[in-house]
C-alpha cells in the first residue's frame, strides 16, 4: 500500500497490557459519538461500539477499520486480520447477526449495530460454544490462523440452515479461505452441529 | 488511506444536494465492500463520505406488483437473492446474486452499490503501474500488452479493455430494468442500459450518473419472459470468484419457439452487455443446439481479443449456448 494507516494510539501491546484495553483511553468528558446528523468528521473521533453485548467507547482516526478497531483499540485479538481487502475472510464477526467481514467495515459506520466476535461465542473461561468444540473434535484447523472467522461464518450458516447438504455448506463458507486446506473437516464440523440442531 | 471526513446522511434530498456540491472529492458510503477496499489501495482517495446506510428505511425496501418489482438501491444483494417473490417471478436475478461475492460480502453490499462495481483489472487496482486510463486519463493501458487473461472482448476501445465483473447488472440490462435517481432538483429514470458508459477514449468515465446523483431503486417489469429465465456462470473456482464468462438468459417461448428473448453477457464485456443480435438471431426460431449456437455466434461477432483473453469468445459462446439450453427446458 502506497500510504498506508498511520499509527491510530497505543500499540496492540499497550493495549493488551492494559486492563480491559478501553479504559485506558481518555475519554472522560465525552458522552456521546461524534455522529450527529450533518456534521462531518474528520480526524480521531470518539466511537461507541456495541461488542458482544457491552457498550464500548473510544477515540479512533474515521479511517479506522471495524477490525483494526476490535483488535487495536478494544484488545479483542480473536478477530484475525488476513488480506485486509475482503478476499480471506479471516476478519470475518457478526453484524446484526450476520456475517460481515470487519475489514471492509469503517468502525465509525457500526456504531449502533451489534456486533458479535468470536470473543462473544462462550463466556470467558466458560465451556466452548458447539461449534468451537465441534471444531476441536473434528479437527478442522492446523494453523488456526482462519479458524475464528471460519467459526464465525459457520455460526451463521447453520443459524440460516444453509446446512442440507455439504455442497450448501461450501457454498455458505466459501467466503474463509483456509491456506491448510483444513476444509473437510471444517465441512464435517459444521455437518456435526446441524446435526444436532444448535449453533 | 487518505483522511476523509464522513457524515451520516439523514435526508436522501439533503445527501445529494451535499454530494453534487463535492463533486467528484464526494462518495457515497454503503456496504464500503469496494469502495473502502479501493480506499486502501490508493486507487479512490475521496474527501468526503456521504454514509447512506440510515437511508435504508426509505430506499431499502423490496415490493413486488403485479406491474413488476421495485428494489430500493439500499437492499442488501443476499435480502434480495433469498426474496420469495424474486425467486418466483424473476428467478436470473436472485441468481446473479448468489453467485456473486461471498456470503459475507452479500450481507454487506447494497444493490446500487453493486452495479457500480469497479473493473478488477490489476492494472487499475494496482497504483504501481503508472499507465491505467481508468485510473489515470490519458495515461495508457499496461492491460493491453499484459497479463490480460481476464479482460474483456465485447465493448473494448483502444484506451481500456478492463471487463466489467459484476453479476446482478446483467439480470437488469436483460430484463430491461429502470434506474430510478435522485439528483439535486429531482430526479429521473435511466434505462439500465443507459447506466453505464462506453470506454471508449473516456474509460475514467463509467456511468452516465451527474455528480451527487444517487441511485435508490431498481424497477424492472413483469414481462412474459421473465420467470423463464437463469443465470449461468463460469469461473476459475468452484464459488466466491468473479466470471471469465456468465450469460443471464430470458425467454418467452410458444412451445418449442422462442417467442422473444432477453440475453445478457458477463465477464467478456466492458460494461454490462445485452446481447441484442443474439436475441433478433433467436426470435422466432426453434430453440435447440444448432439455433442457440447461431444466437451466440452473432452475439461475438464483434468481439476484438487482446492476447490472453482469446479464449473467451469461445468460451462465451459455450456459455450462452448452455443457459439457453436450460432456460428452455425450465418448468415455468
Amino acid at each position: 500500500m502506497a500510504d498506508p494507516t498511520p499509527p491510530t494510539g497505543p500499540s496492540r501491546r499497550r493495549v493488551l497490557g492494559a486492563s480491559a484495553g478501553a479504559a485506558a483511553l481518555p475519554l472522560a468528558a465525552r458522552a456521546a459519538p461524534d455522529r450527529g446528523p450533518g456534521e462531518p468528521t474528520a480526524g480521531d473521533a470518539l466511537m461507541v461500539l456495541r461488542v458482544n453485548g457491552q457498550e464500548r467507547r473510544f477515540t479512533a482516526d474515521v479511517r479506522t477499520t471495524l477490525l483494526d478497531a476490535l483488535r487495536e483499540r478494544l484488545a479483542l485479538t480473536g478477530t484475525k486480520k488476513g488480506c485486509d481487502h475482503g478476499q480471506c475472510g479471516a476478519c470475518t464477526v457478526h453484524l446484526d447477526g450476520r456475517s460481515a467481514l470487519s475489514c471492509l467495515t469503517l468502525a465509525i459506520a457500526a456504531q449502533g449495530h451489534e456486533i458479535t466476535t468470536i470473543e462473544g461465542l462462550s463466556p470467558p473461561g466458560g465451556p466452548l460454544a458447539p461449534m468451537q468444540a465441534a471444531f476441536i473434535e473434528a479437527d478442522a484447523f492446523q494453523c488456526g490462523y482462519c479458524t475464528p472467522g471460519q467459526i464465525m461464518s459457520a455460526v451463521a450458516c447453520v443459524k440460516e440452515g444453509r446446512t442440507g447438504s455439504d455442497e450448501e455448506i461450501r457454498e455458505a463458507m466459501s467466503g474463509n479461505i483456509c491456506r491448510c486446506a483444513a476444509y473437510p473437516h471444517i465441512v464435517a464440523a459444521v455437518r456435526a452441529v446441524a446435526g444436532r440442531g444448535f449453533a | 488511506m487518505r483522511p476523509f471526513a464522513i457524515e451520516p446522511a439523514s435526508d436522501a434530498a439533503v445527501a445529494v444536494m451535499a454530494a453534487a456540491k463535492g463533486g467528484g472529492d464526494v462518495q457515497y458510503l454503503a456496504g464500503g465492500t469496494t469502495l473502502i477496499d479501493l480506499m486502501k489501495l490508493d486507487v479512490l482517495a475521496p474527501e468526503r463520505l456521504i454514509d447512506i446506510n440510515p437511508l435504508a428505511r426509505e430506499h431499502g425496501a423490496i415490493v413486488a406488483g403485479p406491474g413488476g418489482l421495485r428494489l430500493g438501491a439500499l437492499v442488501r444483494m443476499s435480502d434480495a437473492a433469498v426474496h420469495p417473490a424474486v425467486r418466483a417471478g424473476w428467478p436470473v436475478i436472485a441468481q446473479t446474486l448468489e453467485a456473486a461475492a461471498s456470503p459475507q460480502i452479500r450481507n454487506m453490499a447494497s444493490l446500487g452499490g453493486n452495479v457500480l462495481q469497479r473493473t478488477r483489472c490489476a492494472y487499475y487496482r494496482d497504483t504501481r503501474w503508472a499507465a491505467c486510463n481508468k485510473r489515470t486519463p490519458g495515461s495508457g493501458c499496461a492491460a493491453l500488452e499484459g497479463v490480460n487473461r481476464r479482460h474483456a472482448v465485447l465493448g473494448v476501445s483502444e484506451a481500456c479493455i478492463a471487463a466489467y465483473p459484476g453479476d446482478f447488472a446483467q439480470a437488469l440490462i436483460a430484463l430491461e430494468a429502470v434506474v430510478v435517481t435522485l439528483a439535486p432538483g429531482g430526479g429521473r429514470r435511466i434505462a439500465f442500459e443507459d447506466l453505464h458508459r462506453p470506454p471508449g477514449s473516456t474509460p475514467h468515465l463509467e456511468t452516465n450518473l451527474a455528480p451527487g446523483e444517487l441511485i435508490v431503486a431498481f424497477e424492472i417489469p413483469r414481462a412474459p419472459w421473465a420467470a423463464r429465465s437463469l443465470y449461468v456462470k463460469i469461473r476459475d473456482r468452484a464459488s466466491y470468484d468473479f466470471a471469465l464468462a456468465s450469460a443471464a438468459v430470458a425467454l418467452d417461448m410458444d412451445g418449442a419457439r422462442v417467442r422473444e428473448a432477453r440475453i445478457a453477457l458477463g465477464g467478456v464485456a466492458s460494461r454490462p452487455w445485452r446481447a441484442r443480435q443474439a436475441e433478433g438471431a433467436l426470435r422466432g426460431t426453434v430453440l435447440d443446439e444448432a439455433s442457440a449456437a447461431g444466437a451466440a455466434r452473432a452475439a461475438f461477432a464483434g468481439a476484438r481479443a487482446h492476447g490472453e483473453a482469446a479464449f473467451k469468445r469461445e468460451l462465451g459462446q459455450r456459455t450462452l449456448v448452455r443457459a439457453l439450453l436450460a432456460a428452455g427446458a425450465m418448468e415455468v
